[in-house]
């Protein structure tokens, strides 16, 4: 058996007595597009968190390429290629766009320990990110501040703030979320366009989404796993369909 | 489908970003009005010395709490150990050659800063605010308890520093040395901020500014840079205390006091953080109205001063410059292209 990208090996998580993450095992493989479901309150977010460090597992272990890095640093994780979008924005506001990318890819390669050399001079950089702002139809904005910028581009600067890690592994948290469905398709192309080698696991409500993207479901409920298979099999799953899809309509889109 | 055009030429933002570190041409303005100052003004000097000093401290204070968002109270700490280093060195007869004083200054004022940091950078917010303001109140205490080292609270009087580089004065009276040494070191100074507040790193401090969390999920080491700037600020603002150690040739204990990181936070406030020259503008301001101010209303000149400042808080929150920059965009034809409707 190949050794999954990312694994978790039965995680806990308890906040006091709720057990935000139950026993949960789960393998992401290499160019995986994989997505994780669930109803609200179901522990998706507090997942994530325990895959990027943020917060740390009661038990259980979580493996990058077969090393243990349960006990690792954010900071350390991304260094070895985890990244991460949030679902609300976590972005550089008072930052022209260019900026907020600049400091991702300057944090990369090394250069933001640098007191010397203006910033602007490392072309380097800002070549990388003005070519990653280009892929993600941003590069016409790249001069503004975020805070003057519709929400369907903010997110997609949170995307590029992330890709700007050259990541191995991207977890994306609802990427979709707070933006008008008539600017969705922005980041629906974004995500689709992204490189081949990079697992993804994406987190969202928006089933339209998932189903289009994803080739492989998680459902997670009240923390543990639920059921796990291909969109067809998620799908045509009645107890699936009972927990999660029904209440969806309900919802509505 | 999207109507989103990838521009052809080259992005106006590239231009911002890679020219943001060039000189422009009205950053002579205020050099070249220092040096005319020195001319106008011969018997002035003592004030404009006192305008330079806290034109550097302020700028020290714009790296940390401008660039990085680290606000502190207590920031004359460093502006005070500075001072009282090279007063005590002075004083007790150990060393007094004012260059070599000054660098004392800052790599005393840098210890401190580094190991107050170190301790009191693991917290944020109003647990830091008051924390920092601890530690100066501590300082200023045991500036007062130990006498006969720092004077107590009669602080060291009658200092005597040599002539600078054996040829040039330090006159009391007339302080030309102290004004032209102190703009030295103030040019020096800002050129170092000016480098490090554009340089990635820089630009890395403002990105903990305004979202410490995304920074570390960009995998920065955060806490550490805010204590290497926490320290390289302290170590600017030892070397105004020193600086004003050397002008005045004495040390008290105002170098340490709550009023003195007030003042420094106002002047910063009022001419716009984050700015570098809005220390400059903040102090000019600050120094030359309360100067006019007690003299036409010795009994209520911090009055004017309080409401000017209100006025700041409550409508320009980037201060002086702030509303200069707004007034430059209005009126100056829009370099920025108006964004493709999606």
């Amino acid at each position: 058996m190949t050794v999954p990208l990312l694994e978790t090996r039965s995680i806990s998580k308890s906040f006091g007595a709720l057990r935000a993450t139950n026993d949960v095992s789960f393998r992401l493989e290499e160019g995986a597009r994989h997505a994780l479901i669930g109803p609200n309150g179901a522990g998706k977010t507090t997942f994530i968190n325990l895959l990027t460090g943020l917060l740390l597992p009661s038990s259980g272990e979580v493996l990058l390429k077969g090393e243990d890095i349960t006990k690792m640093e954010e900071a350390a994780r991304v260094k070895r290629g985890i990244a991460r979008t949030f679902q609300i924005n976590r972005l550089f506001r008072g930052l022209t766009v260019l900026e907020n990318v600049y400091i991702s890819i300057a944090e990369r390669v090394g250069a933001a320990s640098n007191l010397v050399t203006p910033a602007g001079k490392r072309s380097d950089v800002i070549d990388e990110a003005m070519s990653l702002l280009d892929r993600l139809k941003l590069a016409d904005v790249a001069d503004r501040t975020i805070a003057g910028l519709p929400y369907g581009r903010q997110r997609l600067v949170e995307l590029a703030i992330a890709l700007g890690q050259k990541p191995q592994v991207l977890l994306l948290d609802e990427p979709a979320a707070g933006v008008p469905s008539a600017e969705s398709h922005i980041i629906l192309d974004a995500i689709d366009a992204l490189p081949k080698s990079i697992g993804v696991l994406i987190i969202d409500h928006d089933m339209d989404l998932v189903f289009r993207f994803a080739q492989r479901i998680t459902v997670l409920v009240r923390g543990a796993v639920f059921a796990e298979g291909t969109p067809r099999e998620i799908g045509a799953n009645p107890d699936v369909r009972a927990v999660y899809l029904g209440q969806a309509h309900t919802h509505g889109a | 489908m999207s109507s989103l055009s990838t521009s052809a030429s080259p992005a106006p933002a590239t231009n911002a970003l890679v020219s943001r570190h060039q000189l422009r041409w009205w950053e002579l303005l205020p050099w070249l009005l220092a040096v005319a100052y020195f001319f106008m003004f011969p018997t002035y000097l003592g004030f404009g010395t006192e305008i330079l000093i806290m034109v550097l401290f302020a700028i020290s204070l714009d790296m940390a709490l401008g660039y990085a968002g680290i606000i502190t109270l207590g920031h004359a700490a460093f502006f005070g150990a500075g001072a009282y280093t090279v007063g005590m060195l002075a004083h007790h007869g150990i060393w007094n050659e004012p260059l070599s004083s000054l660098l004392a200054a800052a790599v005393v004022a840098a210890m401190l800063g580094f190991v107050s940091g170190l301790v009191l950078l693991r917290t944020v917010g109003l647990t830091f605010l008051m924390l920092t303001l601890c530690f100066m109140l501590l300082l200023e205490e045991s500036a007062n308890l130990a006498q006969e080292f720092t004077g107590g609270f009669d602080g060291l009087t009658g200092i005597t520093i040599p002539p600078l580089f054996g040829l040039f004065e330090f006159n009391p009276l007339f302080p030309t040395t102290q004004y032209l040494y102190a703009l030295a070191i103030l040019f020096l100074c800002f050129l170092f901020a000016r480098m490090v507040v554009y340089s990635p790193f820089g630009q890395s401090l403002t990105g903990i500014r305004e979202n410490t969390l995304r920074m570390h999920a960009v995998g920065a080491p955060v806490r550490m840079r805010l204590v290497l700037c926490y320290t390289m600020s302290a170590a600017l603002a030892g070397i105004a205390g020193g600086l004003w150690a050397q002008a005045n040739a004495y040390v008290n204990l105002s170098t340490l006091s709550l009023d003195r990181a007030a003042t420094v936070l106002i002047i910063l406030v009022l001419g716009g953080y984050g700015r570098l020259y809005g220390a400059v503008i903040g102090a000019i301001t600050y120094l030359v109205l309360a100067h006019y101010l007690s003299k036409a209303y010795p009994t209520a000149w911090q009055l004017g001063l309080g409401l000017l400042l209100v006025g700041i808080a409550l409508f320009a929150r980037g201060g002086i410059l702030g509303i200069g920059e707004a007034l430059v965009q209005r009126f100056r034809p829009s370099t920025q292209r108006t964004p493709t409707p999606s």
